[in-house]
């Protein structure tokens, strides 16, 4: 192989491979710097989470009446038909 | 029980609306701050699970031996009441532990045993929904197994290594926190006994409604 075509071909492959050197993620990170506290955008607010606790224990005891009095409801009903279809009889 | 319905329906509205402002006003908890101010529903909502326990592990008995329909009527009652306070403790807890742990949940022996509790007093209920008949008395088995695992659940912070915190935190606790938290735990307590006895009331009506069938057939 002669120089000439040996420096073309260099020449080509650094033309051809710097976009992909461009491209390439930004270095990882080389080491940690302890703080003393997290960042206030980084915490876990508690007021959400204590506030959904607090509404799902009323939202179960609202449900579970509205089921008691659903049943008794259906309960009563049955028991109206009945008493008809004895009369009827 | 009856007559006491009205007034104690009353009372434990008003201790609901006053628990918020008792609870705002205690003080925080050093190391976990706002979060931990879900202790005030959290551990009343077991103490009202393990009061339905203790109910339906009774009235299971009494059923079993005795043969009482209205023990049946508590048992069941107390049963699907254990189920709805379990509910809301293993909802509240995990909220505060992915603060205060950083995880919603740990498989450790305080969570996994409650967990467990909570599964043995939904088989009593699907039991009694799809057993067929006869499954009254394989409820009250089960009611009464339930009733008999409780305690180890209370005391498995104590026994076993777990990063839940221990029995002996309600006992030491100073008044600024001891009042609310009292005040919530006798809300929960007496929200219980309204719950029961609406329960039961249904139970009756649904007793005398298959009493009807059974008279209309004969």
């Amino acid at each position: 192989m002669s120089v000439r075509k040996l420096v073309i071909a260099l020449t080509s492959f650094v033309l051809l491979s710097s976009p992909a050197f461009a491209l390439q993620t930004p270095a990882g990170q080389g080491g940690f710097v302890p703080v003393d506290s997290v960042p206030l955008s980084d915490q876990l607010p508690a007021a959400p989470l204590l506030i959904t606790a607090y509404a799902f224990v009323w939202i179960a005891v609202m449900v579970y009446l509205w089921t008691i009095w659903r049943r008794l409801n259906t309960v009563e009903t049955e028991m109206r038909a009945l008493a008809q279809k004895v009369s009827r009889k | 029980m009856r007559k006491a319905f009205a007034p104690l329906t009353v009372i434990v509205g008003l201790m609901f609306v006053a628990a918020p402002f008792l609870i705002a006003n205690a003080p925080y908890e050093s190391t976990m701050g706002l979060i931990q101010k879900i202790f005030y529903y959290h551990v009343p909502s077991w103490f009202g699970m393990y009061a339905a326990i203790a109910v339906c592990g009774v009235a299971s008995a009494i059923y079993l031996f005795q043969a009482r329909p209205a023990a049946d009527r508590y048992a069941v009652s107390a049963a699907e009441l254990a189920v709805l306070f379990g509910l809301m403790g293993l909802v509240t807890g995990p909220l505060w532990g992915r603060k205060a742990w950083g995880v919603w949940w740990q498989w450790d022996a305080r969570l996994t045993s409650a967990l467990l509790l909570w599964l043995i007093f939904v088989s009593y209920l699907l039991v009694r929904k799809y057993g067929g008949p006869g499954s009254e008395k394989l409820a009250a088995a089960t009611g009464i197994f339930g009733a008999a695992t409780s305690p180890f659940v209370y005391k498995s912070v104590d026994i076993w290594r777990t990063i839940h915190p221990q029995t002996s935190v309600v006992p030491t606790l100073k008044a600024p926190m001891g009042v609310p938290f009292a005040w919530s735990s006798l809300a929960f307590l007496l929200l219980f006994a309204v719950l029961l006895t609406l329960r039961v009331g249904l139970a009756e009506r649904q007793g005398a409604l298959d009493e009807l069938y059974l008279a209309q057939e004969d």
